[in-house]
């Protein structure tokens, strides 16, 4: 069975890492902002299926990415409109998210396609990136060589946001919010405003996350294609303490058990369905080894009502 | 004793509306007429006999996992587990009710009823235990115990418990000292065809012990009391950690009360994927009940004659599904979650006590 072990292993832990990523991240300008977005799955499927229905029906899968993150953006904002202007519990209206994103695309697509579990194949892909010196190189082309332009998309958005978050006005602002909004407030940051742009970025990377699930890591929407990875990127999330470069770690972690799981199956004597549950029972031990040592903004998931 | 009523009320009943209205969006945009779909859903479901005793049918796993999700919530906790909490106790008691074949109903009954208890309250009780000990997030680890659920049952009805002689993903029946009676027993007027059974009074009694417990026992007082306030709680001399616990352990063992109903009064049997998010459906089922028994009741035989009228709009509509009810639901949980949105607009309307100044 070691033989599993190997660079392709890693290589397709970063590929499935992708999705993990851009939720997280997507996750943490929210969290940063003091809204918790447990409705991350919701939207990821929202963005899946849009982006299935629209490459398909434009025959562009560019047009299927754009879309996804612009509905994303949308789905997050009722998330946003709920929470942060009428002051909802959090978790209840994510999860009223995530129950719409079970409902919507299954009628939706039954009134399209007459599926309530698929759309139709996409017909172009994405295009995948070949880095040119890379790939000639032996070992390192396995594990660089060929990704989809979201991947490395992706992986281009940790340095990014990271650069976001800690180096700019807009990312301190954001985080003055999440961690005490009285003095944001009374400093005079709009903390209603600051808070819609974490909500706003958090519905369009988890958009783009569910488009590369439908678009450039599968071709098509398929029912439960997320199968909880929102969940896990919130866990990777909490694992990274909130910084991107550890929510990398977290997301690369997650991603490679994931591999490991597909590729296990059949290899050793393990019922499949025991091999699944691995990624599950990694998260429920990450959580329990990191959340109590996780640095939450202070005041993450406490509505705010602004003074006018 | 009117403007109590109102006051509960109201809120509740505006969410409802507001989400048929939201429905109806949706359902001109695919291009079918409200009106008919609406009636659809509702003259099967209400406007006959046997329409009503297949809503209650449908609402009697709704009770169960909505106390699941309201018991949670007046702890402060929330419990997205209730889906996996009632697969892995419906297979445990299919799978003791079978073992323990031979056994008389004095026993075998009580038996049964205590496995699926004790099984889903286990499920819920680690999240529970490792949100008390670690501060793991109840939200994550319930689902994450849901897909763990669901893929150990599959692996005990695919592999080792699998009926022979079927391709239906089922187990063996269960030995018929095991079940409990059908609705057509009592009242000889009700088909025979007509799955309703005893575990919707089970359910009935579920609630009152809920009630009883949560309200009337310093043990519930204690669980209100964390889910008020954590730290107030912990000052005053209440284990909190022990209670996070208790809770999750009675939320999950109410959700897998679902056995009772689903295998010894309805399937005599385990059925792959039965449930179709029964405990997804608690959620919006103890929101909108205001995580109170009554409340939860009330709740349950909406969603119950929702799903019971879902059934026919594959039937009479070729564009709609089923899965407009997850709509509805979602819908309005997002509604009950931004009361605040519907309470601007009724604070216009309300009249002032008499006598009385309203404050400035």
């Amino acid at each position: 069975m070691w033989e599993i072990l190997d660079l392709e292993l890693f290589a397709s832990g970063v590929r499935l890492s992708t999705p993990l990523i851009l939720a997280a991240l997507g996750g943490m300008f929210s969290e940063r902002g003091g809204v918790v977005n447990i409705a991350l799955e919701g939207i990821m499927i929202f963005g899946a299926f849009t982006g299935a229905v629209v490459a398909f029906e434009t025959g562009n899968p560019w047009y299927g990415v754009l879309s996804a993150m612009l509905i994303g953006g949308v789905v997050a904002h009722i998330h946003g409109i709920a929470s942060i202007r009428y002051q909802a519990d959090q978790v209840v209206s994510a999860t009223a998210i995530n129950l719409l994103a079970i409902g919507v695309p299954a009628v939706l697509a039954n009134a399209l396609y007459n599926s309530t579990t698929v759309t139709p194949n996409i017909p172009l892909m994405l295009p995948v990136i070949e880095i040119p010196i890379i790939s000639k190189i032996p070992i390192l082309s396995t594990l660089l060589g060929k990704y989809s332009i979201l991947v490395l998309f992706a992986y281009a958005m940790v340095p990014i946001s990271w650069f976001v978050l800690f180096k700019t006005s807009f990312g301190l602002r954001l985080r003055a919010v999440g961690e005490n909004p009285e003095a944001a407030d009374t400093a005079g940051i709009n903390v209603y405003k600051m808070r819609y742009y974490g909500v706003w970025m958090s519905g369009l990377l988890a958009g783009l996350g569910g488009a590369f699930l439908s678009i450039a890591h599968g071709s098509s929407y398929v029912r439960d294609l997320s199968a909880g990875r929102g969940y896990i990127a919130l866990a990777a999330l909490i694992f990274g303490k909130y910084q991107p470069k550890l929510t990398l770690v977290g997301c690369m972690l997650f991603g490679i058990a994931d591999a490991f799981q597909i590729r296990v199956q059949g290899v050793i004597p393990i019922p499949t369905q025991f091999v699944q549950m691995f990624p599950f029972i990694l998260t429920m031990v990450v959580l329990a080894g990191f959340m109590g040592k996780t640095q939450v903004p202070a005041a993450d998931g406490i509505p705010y009502e602004q003074t006018k | 004793m009117f403007k109590k009523a109102f006051d509960v009320l109201y809120l509740p009943v505006i969410s409802v509306i507001a989400a048929l209205l939201v429905g109806s969006v949706l359902i001109v945009a695919i291009g079918e007429n409200p009106f008919a779909v609406y009636f659809i859903f509702f003259k099967n479901s209400l406007f006959s006999v046997s329409g009503i005793a297949y809503t209650l049918f449908y609402s009697t796993p709704l009770i169960f996992t909505g106390l699941a999700v309201a018991v949670g919530f007046q702890c402060g906790l929330f419990n997205i587990g209730a889906e996996g909490q009632l697969y892995v106790a419906t297979m445990a008691t299919t799978l003791a009710a079978i073992y323990l074949a031979g056994l008389p109903a004095v026993f075998l009954v009580p038996v049964c009823f205590a496995v699926s208890f004790l099984v889903g309250g286990i499920w819920g009780g680690i999240p529970g235990f490792l949100k008390a000990r670690f501060g793991g997030h109840e939200v994550i680890n319930t689902i994450m115990m849901n897909m763990i659920a669901y893929s150990l049952v599959n692996y005990l009805v695919v592999g080792p418990f699998h009926r022979e002689g079927t391709q239906i993903l089922e187990t063996e029946f269960i030995p018929e000292a095991a079940r409990i009676p059908r609705m057509h027993d009592l009242l000889p007027f009700l088909p025979e065809r007509i799955p309703l059974n005893f575990g919707f009074f089970v359910a009935l009694l579920a609630c009152l012990v809920v009630y009883l417990l949560l309200w009337k026992t310093k043990w519930g007082y204690e669980i209100r009391a964390v889910g008020v306030s954590g730290s107030v709680s912990e000052y005053a001399g209440i284990n909190v950690n022990k209670n996070i616990v208790m809770a999750m352990f009675i939320a999950g063992g109410f959700a897998g009360m679902v056995a009772i109903h689903e295998v010894m009064g309805y399937r005599y049997c385990y059925h792959d994927s039965f449930s179709q998010g029964a405990g997804f459906v608690g959620i919006a089922v103890a929101l909108l009940g205001r995580n109170h028994p009554i409340g939860v009741i009330l709740a349950a035989l909406l969603f119950g004659a929702l799903n019971r009228g879902s059934l026919f709009l594959d039937l009479h509509f070729d564009s709609l599904s089923k899965d407009l009810v997850m709509v509805l639901q979602g819908t309005i949980v997002l509604f009950v979650a931004t009361d605040k949105f519907f309470k601007q607009f009724v604070n216009i309307f309300k009249f002032k006590p008499k006598g009385e100044v309203a404050p400035e």
